[in-house]
This record gives structure tokens, C-alpha cells and sequence, in this order.
């Protein structure tokens, strides 16, 4: 990492710029957006964001930058919009990053680009997600299109998958001059971020401004193909001339918690919940024909500390709900999710039960769920995970009465490609194998990364992957080395 | 967008669509099955593909009129588009010598058996085939099915075709008589696959059916169409569709099936209020009436 380009043009002396706050997103009130599907952020104002931009200390080593898996040249882009130039803020990200508007949003920022900011050593760090998202959306708004100028390659790559892995493949490899075609299994394109991240924390018309904004740029898609069972990987290299395939299948079975009572009506999958929501749009129903359970004056619970976990609660609460609790059988330092999500979720008036596992889920006599039978847990020794693992407590089982139960404890790898494809390698939970360099199967041509690799991560890991990806493809095709 | 490229009635409220899929067309095998959503607010319902013309690039499936869905679908015709159609989904039949197979399909089930009885009859079984209706109109595919049958028995609830009574009536008359069999198929509504599950377990004959739960993707990612076979769950998407009758709890399915039934009545009457009041309007007009327009669906 080069030190930073000096003199500043930041007029607020350093000092100053320490004691600066950060600057607060505004959002829509937790009273009024627990009961609609518009986004909860509403996002920085031109004046927030160059407000929060100044607070960039300049620092002489970095760690925004290296802390981000994609390697955005954050210094860079906050310095643009200190001087007024969104546009070129939005172009510096796209360097790196060709999904800005869905990264600003959903980024684990604590965790990565904002984690070892200076100033959250003194204040609070810089609020990169929240000035990434305001350039996107500047971009978007503007209509700005930073379009690809370059040769045809004559090379042809075929890309398994429409999340963020494989965008990120289909947006860089587009950049290089190579035909490059999506195919995708659903009926919309975006991966989890269209099925399982819920309107009120990524837009759908995002994403579908970024991918028309793909499509801008020369990547075709192709919906209703399963890759596996309506062409196999082979036919794609060997009959329809690509020259190299990325695999982005992402991590999409539900696992189920194997307890009593778990085909009882109203216990659902996060990805049954959260598809019939935001793909079919059941809460539309009956202006959609997919059918939801009504929610009103119901109770509902969702087990899982996760963003799946706290998605679908948020989502059943504004679909009704009476009641809305999580049951996490860790405790809260130990919760996956986003810390922003957490904090919203509270403000909302979701219940936390923590140290709470379930155990059976109870009939209430005509086939539906009536309650679930829980157990408390004691955290023991730290699991291979480093975390403490959760035990439970002898003789302390409890019942809440419940109407809907949401599992959200995780997914595990679909294996319709792997067990299509001969000689393609995976290891032992069916995860495919590749390099974590080069993302490199063990077949020629073929490379695969996001979470059919890594198992469930975040949008950020998988576009990194993708980046990865992209750049050995791109060596493969001019090198044809392998 | 997928072209219908021929619609026919096989009988009042069945109906046959010729699609142009060629990739469908391509892979599929007898067992497998589509997911259609026709239009942008619709929902995703599985359809077993009937056939398929890998050189045309065209499969078939059978629809029969049940909710708002199917019946949206069965007012589409030649000419018209499906939105999507995703497939060949689902394991496909275990084809091979077996012995003597007895095919069984009740109602539109006769369709969805019909790929598997042939293939069974080309690798060389003998194929007793027992189709079941309500009545004479709703028998449907009998020459397809004749053809592929060594014997071919047809019955009617009502007795207005054939013999009167219930496919299983003809399977207890099979095995009384000592006929050897050495595999059951049976497709159809559940109450049917169960009786015949019930029939041939004591005699452990093997049986096989093709279970019909909700489903939303068809590729194992949400888990709603999962049933309980020998105590396990399954994915009925990816797992099956086809499963051991014996193993199979049918009640399990029967109450899942069940869990948006007043949702889907809802959707159903809206759907025949929103079309009498365009015949209304239509008839005022004197035009035909089209049924399929756009978002108004
Ligand atoms: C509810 C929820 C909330 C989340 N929230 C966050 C968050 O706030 N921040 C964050 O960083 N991460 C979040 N994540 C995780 C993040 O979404 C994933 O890590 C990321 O999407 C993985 O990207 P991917 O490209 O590997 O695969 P996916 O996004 O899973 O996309 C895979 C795509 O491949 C398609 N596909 C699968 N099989 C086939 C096939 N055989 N043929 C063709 N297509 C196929 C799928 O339909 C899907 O569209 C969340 C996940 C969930 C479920
Ligand atoms: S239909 Fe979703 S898993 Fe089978």
C-alpha cells in the first residue's frame, strides 16, 4: 500500500477532524418500519456524506484498504468525495468493487474496511459503508455508466450462478472483451440477495439497476437453467465452445435441527421463509399468488443468530406478528449478524432469547405448530470454531407457545453440480475444492469460489472470491495454461 | 419466455401443452418434472413432464384445473407464452428388467406415469397398466397407454367406461388371482397411492409413488417439499419425486399439502369473480374473451 497522495484537501485540521462524530445514518423510525417493507436506512444526504468524509484522518497506513477482501482504494474514494466528485468516487470504487450500491448496504464493514479505522480507536471509525452507499446511489441516480471499451476476446465464459460471486466474475471478465453468459437457476438473478435478503435492507430495484447495468455492459443472462440438470457442466465446455466455467452455486440447502415436530405446519426453513417473501413476494399475496401463512396476532420465533436469522424475524414482524423472538443457544458477543442489524432489530421490538435452544416442536392438536419446548444452555469450553461452545443446563426445559418457527442454524452445499460433473473435487461436506488463490477446481477451465467453496460467508468474501476468479480466468484464457 | 406450440383438452378440464424447451427436451428422462410460473405475479407449480421431442426441442405435460394456478394455465393455448419453465427436475424412474410391472394412474397421474411405463416397456417388462377416472370423459391417454401395455384395464368410479370401480379393485383382483408382480407403480391423488401402498404392503410386493407436495425452487434450497419417508425427511424435489409406498407417511403429506388451503380457495375465488366480470364486460362488448392479459391476471 502507497502512502497516501499529500497535500490534503481536507481543510479541518487533523485535530479537529478527531473530535469530529460520526455521522448518524438517517432511517426510517423503528415504530414505522416495523410494519412496512421500505428500506430502513434511507441514506446519506450530499452535505452528511462530505460532513462524514472530512473525518478521514489520512492516515499513513491504511488498513480500510487491506482489511477489504476486494481491496477497495477506500482512501482514494473518500478524498473524491471531500472534493465534491461523486462520480469519480463511484468510478475509484468500481476499480475493485462492481457491486458498490449492494456492498454499502449489506457489508459487514465492523469486520472488515471499518474494523481498523484509527478513528474508531477514538470516536467511532469512519462510516465507509455508509459514503460507499452514498456514491452508488449518487452513480445510480445520475445514470453514470462507466462502460467497457475493449476488443472482443473471442473467448467465451460461462458463469453457475448470479450471486455476488458470480456477477463479480461475469463484471470483470465483460471488462476483458470475453462473451460472458450467467446462467441461473430461479427465475431472478442476484442469488441470496434477491431470495433471502428481505426489501427493507437491500432493495430489489438495486440490484436489478446493477445487473441492468451488467447487461449494459455485454454479460447475458440466462434464467430457469438448473446447471446440473438442464445442461451439465461438460456440455457447456465441450458443446457449447466455453472456454472456461466459474461455479457459484453458493451454499443454498437448508439444514434442519432433526427434532420432533419438525413437519408440523408453520415450521418453515430461513430459505423457505424468506423465498416465499422476497422472491415470490407472498407478503403481496393476493395481488401474488405464492400463499403465507398470515402472521397477524401470531406469535413467531426463529432460531439462529445470524442475518438469515434476523431477517426472517424482521420480516415476520412486519408481516404481523404479535410476538417476534430470536432463540439463539450462544449469547450475543457470540452472534454472527451484523451489529447494525442486531441494533435494529431491538429498536423494532424483536425479544432476544439467548442461550435457548429448541428441542421439539409441540402440535397444537390439528397439525399445526403450537409450541416449541426449549432448553437452556451454559457456554463451556471454546469448539473449533474458537467460540465457547453452548451446553445445556439438566432439568431446565421451558415451553413458549409459538404459531411459525423459522429454523435459521445454517446451510450446507447443493450438490446438484458436484455430483454432475466427473472429477470435480470436494471435500468431505461436499464443498467444492479450489485454490485459494486462484480459485482453480481440480478440472481444467473450470474455477469455482463464494460459498459452494467456503461454506455460507458474506457477500463481500464471495465478490472477493469471484475477483480471484476472474483474474486467473483471464490468465488461463491468454496463457491456456493450466 | 417459453412458446406453446400446441394446446389441446384431453378431457374437460385436462389439458395437454406442447412447449418449446429444447434444453428441457434434451435431458429429460420419464420421472422427471418442470417448474412452471406463468406470469410475473404467479406462483411456481410443478408439472411431470409427459414427453419430450429432443429434435423438435419440445416436452409435453398434462394440466389438470385444480386451483388458480393450473386453471390460468389451462386457459392458455397454441401461440401463447409461459414465462418459466424450469427442468428436468427430480430423480428419474429406475429403468430396467424388473419382471412384470403394474402401472397404476388415477385421473391426470395417468399422464405422469405414461414416460415410465414406456421406458419400462422398451427395457423389456411386462406391463399390466390400470388407469382409474371419475368418469368415462376423464379417461385420458388410453391409446398411448395401450400401446405400451401388455394389458391395459380402465375403470371408472361411475361405471360410465369400462369396469366400475376403483384401480385398486383391478390390483386386488391381480393379486388374488396369483398374478406375480414384481413392482408397482402407482401416481395419483393421495388417497389412491396410500390405498395401494396399504394393499401391497402385507403382500411385499415393492411399490413405488410419485409424491406432490408444495413446492417453490425444485432444486433442494428451501425444503418446503420435504416429506417424511421411513421416519427420515427427504426433499421430494431432489430426493424423489418418486419414493417407497411403504415407507411413506401419508399423513405427514396430506397435512402439509393442506397448510395454505384457505389461501388458496381465497386466491381461486378471486380468480373466478375476476373472470365472470370480464365475460361480463366481454359479452357487452361482443368480443371473444381473452383471459390471459398481462398483470390483470
Ligand atoms: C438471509 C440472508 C442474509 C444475509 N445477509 C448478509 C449480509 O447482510 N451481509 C453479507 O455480507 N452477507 C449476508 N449473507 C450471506 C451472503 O448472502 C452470501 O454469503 C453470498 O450471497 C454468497 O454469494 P455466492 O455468490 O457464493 O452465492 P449465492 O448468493 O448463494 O448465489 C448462488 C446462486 O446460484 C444459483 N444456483 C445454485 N445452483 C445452481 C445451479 N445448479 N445452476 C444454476 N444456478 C444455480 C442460486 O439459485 C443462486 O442464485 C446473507 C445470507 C442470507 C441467506
Ligand atoms: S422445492 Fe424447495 S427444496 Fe424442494
Amino acid at each position: 500500500m502507497t502512502a497516501p497522495p499529500k497535500p490534503s484537501l481536507n481543510p479541518v485540521p487533523v485535530k479537529e477532524r478527531m473530535k469530529m462524530p460520526r455521522q448518524q445514518m438517517p432511517e426510517q423510525a423503528a415504530e414505522l418500519r416495523a410494519a412496512n417493507f421500505t428500506e430502513v436506512n434511507l441514506g446519506y444526504s450530499e452535505e452528511l456524506a462530505r460532513q462524514e468524509a472530512l473525518r478521514c484522518i489520512e492516515c499513513a497506513k491504511p488498513a480500510c484498504t487491506k482489511d477489504c477482501p476486494v481491496g477497495v482504494k477506500v482512501y482514494e474514494f473518500v478524498q473524491l468525495i471531500v472534493a465534491g466528485d461523486f462520480a469519480g468516487a463511484a468510478a475509484k470504487i468500481r476499480e475493485d468493487n462492481v457491486l458498490p450500491a449492494i456492498t454499502g448496504r449489506v457489508c459487514p464493514q465492523e469486520d472488515h474496511c471499518e474494523g481498523g479505522c484509527l478513528m474508531g480507536k477514538k470516536v467511532k471509525p469512519l462510516g465507509i459503508g455508509y459514503l460507499e452507499r452514498f456514491v452508488a446511489d449518487y452513480e445510480q441516480r445520475m445514470g453514470v455508466r462507466n462502460l467497457p471499451n475493449v476488443p472482443p476476446s473471442g473467448k467465451k465464459v460461462a458463469v453457475v450462478g448470479s450471486g455476488p460471486s458470480g456477477l463479480t466474475v461475469a463484471g470483470d471478465l465483460v471488462q476483458k472483451g470475453h462473451k460472458v453468459r450467467v446462467f441461473e437457476a430461479l427465475h431472478e438473478l442476484g442469488g441470496v440477495l434477491v431470495y433471502g435478503i428481505p426489501e427493507f435492507r437491500l432493495p430489489k430495484q438495486i440490484i436489478r439497476e446493477q445487473l441492468d447495468y451488467m447487461r449494459d455492459m455485454g454479460v447475458e443472462f440466462e434464467t430457469d437453467v438448473v446447471v446440473g440438470r438442464t445442461v451439465a457442466i461438460d456440455e457447456l465446455l465441450e458443446e457449447e465452445g466455453y472456454d472456461a466455467v466459474f461455479i457459484g452455486t453458493g451454499a443454498g440447502l437448508p439444514v434442519f435441527m432433526n427434532i420432533p415436530g419438525e413437519h408440523l405446519n408453520g415450521v418453515y426453513s430461513a430459505n423457505e421463509f424468506l423465498t416465499r417473501i422476497n422472491l415470490m413476494k407472498a407478503y403481496k399475496f393476493p395481488a401474488y399468488d405464492e400463499p403465507m401463512l398470515d402472521l397477524h396476532g401470531k406469535d413467531v420465533a426463529v432460531i439462529g443468530g445470524g442475518n438469515t436469522a434476523l431477517d426472517a424475524i424482521r420480516s415476520a414482524l412486519r408481516l404481523g406478528a404479535r410476538k417476534a423472538y430470536v432463540l439463539y443457544r450462544r449469547s450475543e458477543t457470540e452472534m454472527p449478524a451484523r451489529a447494525e442489524e442486531v441494533k435494529h432489530a431491538r429498536e423494532e421490538g424483536i425479544e432476544f432469547h439467548m442461550l435457548t435452544s429448541p428441542v421439539e416442536f409441540l402440535p397444537d392438536g390439528v397439525g399445526w405448530l403450537g409450541a416449541v419446548r426449549c432448553v437452556r444452555m451454559e457456554l463451556g469450553e471454546p469448539d473449533a470454531s474458537g467460540r465457547r461452545r453452548p451446553v445445556p443446563v439438566a432439568g431446565s426445559e421451558f415451553e413458549i407457545p409459538l404459531s411459525v418457527a423459522v429454523i435459521a442454524i445454517g446451510t450446507s452445499a447443493n450438490p446438484i453440480v458436484q455430483s454432475t460433473t466427473p472429477g470435480l473435487g470436494t471435500d468431505k461436506r461436499g464443498y467444492i475444492q479450489a485454490d485459494p488463490e486462484t480459485q482453480r477446481t481440480s478440472r481444467k477451465g473450470v474455477f469455482a469460489g463464494g460459498d459452494i467453496v467456503t461454506g455460507s460467508a458474506t457477500v463481500i468474501l464471495a465478490m472477493g472470491a469471484g475477483r480471484r476468479a476472474a483474474k486467473s480466468i483471464q490468465e488461463y484464457l491468454t496463457t491456456g495454461e493450466w | 419466455m417459453f412458446n406453446i406450440v400446441h394446446a389441446e383438452f384431453l378431457a374437460p378440464g385436462i389439458k395437454r401443452f406442447l412447449i418449446q424447451a429444447p434444453r428441457i427436451a434434451r435431458k429429460q428422462k420419464p420421472g422427471q418434472f418442470v417448474i412452471v410460473r406463468i406470469y410475473e405475479e404467479g406462483e411456481r407449480v410443478p408439472l411431470t413432464i409427459e414427453n419430450s421431442d429432443p429434435q423438435k426441442g419440445t416436452i409435453s405435460i398434462v394440466v389438470q384445473s385444480l386451483g388458480k394456478t393450473t386453471s390460468l394455465l389451462n386457459s392458455l393455448g397454441t401461440g401463447d407464452h409461459i414465462l418459466d419453465v424450469v427442468g428436468p427436475l427430480g430423480k428419474p424412474s429406475e429403468i430396467k428388467k424388473f419382471g412384470t410391472v403394474v402401472v397404476m394412474g388415477g385421473g391426470v397421474g395417468t399422464a405422469m406415469t405414461y414416460p415410465t411405463a414406456a421406458a419400462l416397456k422398451q427395457a423389456g417388462n411386462r406391463i399390466i397398466s390400470i388407469v382409474g377416472a371419475r368418469n368415462k370423459e376423464l379417461v385420458i391417454l388410453e391409446n398411448e397407454m395401450r400401446a405400451v401395455s401388455d394389458v391395459l384395464m380402465i375403470t371408472t368410479d361411475d361405471g360410465s367406461y369400462a369396469d366400475k370401480g376403483f384401480v385398486t379393485d383391478k390390483l386386488r383382483q391381480l393379486i388374488q388371482n396369483g398374478v406375480p408382480i414384481d413392482l408397482v407403480l402407482a401416481v395419483g391423488p393421495i388417497p389412491m397411492m396410500r390405498a395401494v401402498a396399504d394393499m401391497t404392503r402385507g403382500e411385499r410386493i415393492r411399490t413405488l409413488v410419485s409424491l406432490n407436495p408444495i413446492m417453490i425452487d425444485g432444486t433442494g434450497m428451501c425444503g418446503g417439499c420435504r416429506v417424511l419417508v421411513d421416519g427420515k425427511s427427504q426433499f421430494a424435489c431432489v430426493d424423489g419425486p418418486e419414493f417407497d409406498a411403504h415407507q411413506v407417511n401419508f399423513d405427514v403429506l396430506v397435512q402439509r399439502n393442506g397448510a395454505y388451503r384457505s389461501q388458496e380457495r381465497q386466491s381461486m375465488a378471486e380468480y373466478r369473480r375476476e373472470l365472470e366480470s370480464q365475460l361480463k364486460s366481454t359479452e357487452a362488448e361482443g368480443n371473444g374473451v381473452c383471459v390471459v392479459k398481462g398483470s390483470t391476471l
